[in-house]
């Protein structure tokens, strides 16, 4: 069977080798990991475009106390698909491509340990979108019972209507759910098994300790999350009472499977984020990460201690106090691995020969602000001071400066970062810091508006509120909508340079890491000939990346 | 690796940050609402704490980047290394150190103003087949048994509609509380999960359906605040809120006692809102669960007594 399948994938890639470079080979079922990874990029970046949209429309509403643009069912629907789509088909899916795209090449393999399985899970998730796009369409509209879905509110639903918003959210994320552990098992493989010669754990680049690890967490702790969903679907649909209070069912059992996985999740989105840092920091710094190992392995610390934290999100949910102390402790010794990197990334800067282009404003920005989250962090893991503020806007702006503020930023910064060699174009460096600096001022502006609106007491998922509230709030609305509009330079640069941009060298940052060996596009098989590897990671002092040896010096 | 210089400079930072995030920590106070139990004032004193750590970490880094970013560009062409250090071990371990010693006092400090807090005296009785009267065993070290309380006042909670029962079996939609007094509220939710909150007394705790929740709390402000639902319960989740009032003994008594005997005509937003929606821009007409009528909520609480 496998000689079978293995032949049947050579004969696919002589022909697309034959065909080349066009367009079309995006639209289609394609077994190359670089495809695969622009695939999962681009589908993910309309589905980014979609969220924001539906974030703008939740500001607009927001910008007066009372309730008068979006009636309440509706707002509830935008903010539980704003959430959904926002963590399960931007951030998550995003990351899985850049990972498709990268990992392959950073540790010098031809492809993926499993290509078409890696084919089969990018194409789950184009209907599952669809389908859970599909359910505006609904008579009774989306899910609105908030990304959390807790139930009872969840389970309430119009009773003579067996297909609901709910039904399609559920099964929309057991689908994205089914996809994500493909992957999972795909990168872990091919991480541990297909690196190249020499490629030894301790040589690998960071990106790939936080993708191995964040795939880890995946494997782990998405079982629990599809678990709770199907358990979900049969209280919904087949008349079960696992969660319904009404018949000695337990709500609460609901919260922790859900928050085993979700917890981790924030790591499995913001590992790769971290990983995106100790890429670009470096190459434009020209220094070798500082204290390599140690962040290397706070990566799989922090994998590894964020699977003991999910209770940090039910410290109100009759949650007795022995339980709320331990997961107290638990959670804030995330704080340690964390540290250890942003300590490491500040060390990286310091005294060092900084280049500020694109990504490098991106990825100082995001590390910047993610510090700003991290301190926002442990103060929530502190019970008492969490219990006045949980469900208020300062959680909702501590966990947008990790999504947006952070790993957000991380994305566009790999997205210019890596521009060149994935499509064998330059960018337009004036128009990548107009995008930068028209993301990072709105940015934090409508991000850190909700702090002080959280301590004050405003509560998340309210669709009127207090007319006290009304002056952060206009800040943030404002901020937010200039912010949406920041996507349209980014946008018109990277469809503009990939058509018309300058051609890109091989190795346009002077970076270490195997990715810039190869040509830009890189070919169908990634490199040449196998490359054999022989020095540590970063190693941004040896000349070879200091002289310019494979561009023209005019650029 | 540094010259005296340079240590006296980065001296003269830390003595700066240390200054700037202990005044910033003080700021902290002023950005809560007001402290109207005893408790809030153990919280705000944590908050503040957390906040001139966070701001002595996060000024301290930023400004790292900061005095890169303004001594350290590289002039375009130079590709050539920055610093040679791959590592430093000393380092390494210092700021691994340093932010356990950080979170163990941070969570030493929480551990202290959780117990004193005493508040959240949470006596569950689970309505589940398997009995978990082990629970508390664990727990009682840890602040789960409520404290004795003067006053007994049972809360009711449903979409969309908050209703309180008083010692003398008055029923009324707000929530009138004695200053300086230990009152138990017993917290029972009907349909899905609610959640009691008043910014001013810093609590919250989710009201889960099928489980009694004891919470013991004392105001010491007298004042009028909103108690609000904190756990997303629905359509009409943000009309679900009420007036609280703390006020003294006697103003307690005479409102009881005025209130037994007068009429009450309760107002729900929420059935005000089912009935006649407000002018929205954009018209879903999604469904949404009925709120129960009040008179009709009234009679189903008398019902529920027992």
């Amino acid at each position: 069977m496998t000689h079978d399948f293995s032949q049947e994938i050579t004969g696919d890639r002589e022909s697309q080798n034959q065909q080349g470079n066009t367009w079309r080979q995006y639209f289609s079922f394609n077994t190359d990991h670089k495809v695969i990874g622009v695939q999962y990029m681009v589908m993910t970046f309309i589905f980014f475009l979609i969220g924001g949209l539906l974030a703008m429309l939740i500001r607009a509403e927001l910008l007066t106390p009372e309730s008068n643009l979006v009636d309440r069912p509706l707002y509830n629907g935008l903010f539980t698909m704003h959430g959904t789509i926002m963590i399960f088909l931007w951030i998550i899916p995003f990351n899985a491509g850049l990972s498709n795209y990268l990992v392959p090449l950073m540790i010098g393999a031809r492809d993926m340990s499993f290509p078409l399985l890696n084919a089969i899970s990018f194409w789950i998730l184009p209907p599952a979108g669809l389908l859970l796009l599909s359910s505006f369409f609904l008579p009774n509209g989306t899910a609105q019972a908030g990304w959390w879905s807790y139930p009872p509110v969840s389970l309430q639903v119009p009773g003579d209507q067996f297909i609901n918003g709910e039904f399609i959210w559920i099964v929309s994320l057991v689908l994205i759910g089914i996809s994500s552990i493909m992957g999972a098992v795909n990168f872990v493989t091919t991480i541990f098994w297909m690196r190249a010669p020499g490629m030894t754990f301790f040589r690998m680049p960071v990106f790939v300790w936080s993708v191995f690890s964040a795939q880890l967490l995946q494997l782990v702790n998405l079982p629990a999350l599809t678990a709770a969903l199907i358990l979900l679907l049969l209280d919904l649909s087949f008349g079960t009472q696992f969660f319904k209070p009404d018949a000695n069912g337990d709500p609460i059992i609901y919260q922790h499977l859900f928050w085993f996985y979700s917890h981790p999740a924030v790591y499995i989105m913001a590992l790769p984020a971290f990983g995106i840092f100790a890429e670009i920091l470096p190459a434009f710094s020209r220094n070798p990460l500082f204290g390599y190992r140690s962040v290397a392995i706070a990566t799989l610390g922090i994998a590894f201690i964020s699977i003991f934290v999910w209770v940090h999100h039910m410290f109100t949910s009759a949650t007795p106090g022995w339980m709320r102390m331990t997961f107290m402790a638990t959670s804030m010794l995330v704080a340690i691995p964390t540290g250890i990197k942003a300590f490491a990334w500040t060390a990286t800067i310091w005294r060092s020969k900084l280049h500020l282009e694109t990504p490098m404003l991106f990825a100082m920005g995001g590390a910047a602000m993610f510090i700003f989250g991290g301190v926002t962090g442990v103060m929530l893991a502190a019970t008492p001071f969490d219990i006045h503020v949980n469900n208020t806007y300062f959680v909702v702006g501590h966990f947008h400066y990790i999504v947006f503020n952070t790993i957000t930023m991380a994305i566009f910064a790999a997205i210019y970062y890596w521009f060149p060699k994935i499509t064998g174009r330059m960018y337009a460096e004036g128009w990548g810091k107009l995008h930068f600096w028209l993301t990072f001022i709105p940015a934090n502006i409508t991000f850190f508006s909700m702090h002080p609106l959280g301590l004050q007491g405003m509560l998340r998922r309210v669709s009127s509120y207090d007319p006290q509230y009304q002056g952060w709030n206009i800040i943030a609305s404002l901020a937010s909508f200039l912010l949406g509009a920041s996507t349209l330079p980014f946008i018109a640069n990277i469809v503009g340079s990939w058509l018309y941009g300058p051609r890109a060298v091989d190795n346009p940052w002077h970076a270490t890491g195997l990715e810039w060996t190869t040509s830009s596009p890189p070919p169908r098989d990634n490199f040449e000939e196998i490359p054999t590897v022989t020095r540590p990671p970063y190693d941004y002092g040896n000349p070879k990346y200091s002289v310019i040896v494979n561009s023209d010096n005019s650029e | 690796m540094f010259s005296v210089f340079e240590y006296v400079l980065i001296a003269f930072y830390v003595a700066v940050l240390l200054v700037v995030s202990r005044w910033i920590g003080q700021q902290a106070f002023s950005w809560m609402p007001p402290q109207a139990t005893a408790e809030a004032q153990r919280v705000d004193d944590l908050f503040s704490f957390l906040v001139s750590i966070g701001a002595f970490i996060f000024l301290g880094l930023i400004g790292v980047i900061v005095y890169a970013i303004a001594f350290h560009r590289a002039p375009p062409e130079d590709y050539t290394e920055g610093h040679p250090s791959r590592g430093d071990a000393r380092l390494e371990i210092l700021w691994t150190a340093t932010p356990t010693l950080l979170v163990v006092w941070i969570a030493f400090q929480s551990f202290n103003i959780y117990q004193q807090l005493n508040i959240l005296g949470l006596n569950q009785i689970v309505h589940l087949h398997t009995p978990l009267e082990s629970a508390p065993a664990y727990a009682a070290n840890i602040s789960d048994v409520p404290k004795p309380a003067s006053e007994t006042i049972d809360v009711f909670v449903k979409q969309w509609d908050w209703s309180f029962r008083y010692p003398n079996n008055v029923t009324s939609n707000q929530l009138h509380l004695p200053i300086a007094r230990a009152t138990r509220l017993n917290l029972q939710a009907q349909d899905v999960i609610h959640g009691f909150y008043v910014p001013e007394f810093r609590l919250k705790q989710d009201i889960i359906p099928g489980r009694k929740i004891d919470i013991v709390l004392t105001p010491i402000r007298a004042g009028k605040y909103r108690l609000k639902d904190s756990q997303f319960s629905g359509t009409y989740f943000a009309l679900m809120e009420t007036d609280v009032y703390v006020e003294s003994l006697d103003r307690y008594n005479q409102w009881l006692t005025q209130t037994a005997t007068s009429e009450q005509t309760p107002v729900n937003q929420a059935v005000a809102e089912n009935i006649q929606p407000p002018k929205t821009l954009f018209n879903s007409g999604w469904y949404t669960v009925t709120p129960a009528q009040p008179e009709v909520a009234n009679k189903r609480k008398l019902n529920n007594d027992t």
